[in-house]
């Protein structure tokens, strides 16, 4: 098994980790919404226009769906994660159009090994996506689960 | 009738059940969340969760369809209070958000949700933040989700 590139120990601190772009095209806001959340500013220009949104504007789930992928793709599946139990709290700071480019990253804000599984630690991050403005558009704080490096690979994800 | 009463506030209401198939949970992990345990039965075997699970954004979307279909007031039509009726805005987050059970292909979620309370929006005249917690419960009873979303409603009677 190829050791991944991110264990708990190359979590630091204050750290920031770059988690690559996505331009948000209206055919997949169309998608999404009509999947999960059909509301006329996700599904129609015009009735986005209408709405405080201003646009075709993303449903804000798909945002956060739209934020796995980039973390996933950058980070996560280079990474010795466990999952995460939750989210602390997602804000939707300003509407996602459509057109948009939404560029994400996450910042290592604190950490800590279970007091339960040595080999297991917490990496508490904020994210954030901003757009071709520089606009923040999304923040969101959790906490992930890592193997540190000691762990025997078959254990592994 | 009071906003309150218009939006619930206090009541569990049951928005749906959603039971979550291996085509539909692979199918959103390759759009948005690729990890081995959404990806295949094959590559979930030998993961932390040891089967193929949903991605916990696809169990916390499917309560805004449910919730959606439902409706955000049980009332729509029905307002007879101060002012036009209230209409539903765009949502500015979530809160506290527990994946507290993985939930595994062919299992069934149940969702509900509790207006707990609403607020004037100091920054838009008219505008109001409801509370909304959600959860989902799983066939054997347990809680798999758990929210609390902060909604805008434009209520300028209330």
């Amino acid at each position: 098994m190829t050791p991944k590139k991110w264990a708990y120990e190359d979590m630091i601190e204050g750290a920031a980790l770059e988690l690559g772009s996505k331009t948000v095209t209206a055919e997949e806001i169309i998608e999404f919404a009509s999947e999960f959340d059909p509301q006329p500013m996700h599904l129609d220009e015009a009735a986005g226009r209408a709405s405080l949104l201003g646009g075709l504007a993303a449903s804000g789930w798909h945002t956060c769906a739209m934020y796995m992928k980039l973390m996933c793709d950058n980070f996560l599946l280079q990474s010795t994660s466990q999952g995460a139990p939750g989210i602390d709290y997602v804000k939707w700071k300003k509407p996602v159009l459509a057109g948009d480019t939404l560029t994400a990253s996450t910042t290592v804000l604190s950490k800590r090994i279970s007091s339960k599984r040595p080999t297991l630690g917490f990496v508490r991050c904020r994210a954030q996506m901003v757009n071709q403005r520089g606009e923040q558009v999304f923040e969101l704080e959790n906490t992930g689960m890592f193997l540190t490096r000691a762990t025997p690979a078959e254990t592994g994800a | 009738m009071t906003l309150d009463e218009y939006l619930g506030i206090g009541e569990t209401i049951t928005l749906g059940a959603h039971t979550f198939t291996p085509d539909e949970i692979v199918a959103f992990a390759k759009k948005f969340d690729p990890q081995p345990f959404h990806l295949s039965e094959e590559t979930a075997k030998g993961s932390v969760f040891g089967a193929l699970c949903a991605s916990g954004w696809q169990t916390a979307a499917n309560w805004m369809k449910y919730n959606l279909k439902t409706g955000f007031s049980l009332n729509v039509g029905q307002w007879d209070g101060e002012g036009p009726e209230p209409q539903f805005g765009p949502a500015l987050g979530i809160q506290n958000l527990k994946w507290l059970k993985p939930v595994y292909a062919g299992e069934t979620v149940t969702y509900t949700r509790r207006a707990t309370g609403h607020r004037p929006l100091a920054s838009r005249p008219g505008w109001r933040v409801v509370n909304i917690w959600g959860e989902g419960h799983d066939s054997g009873g347990a809680k798999v989700l758990e929210f609390e979303s902060s909604v805008l409603v434009n209520a300028p009677g209330a």
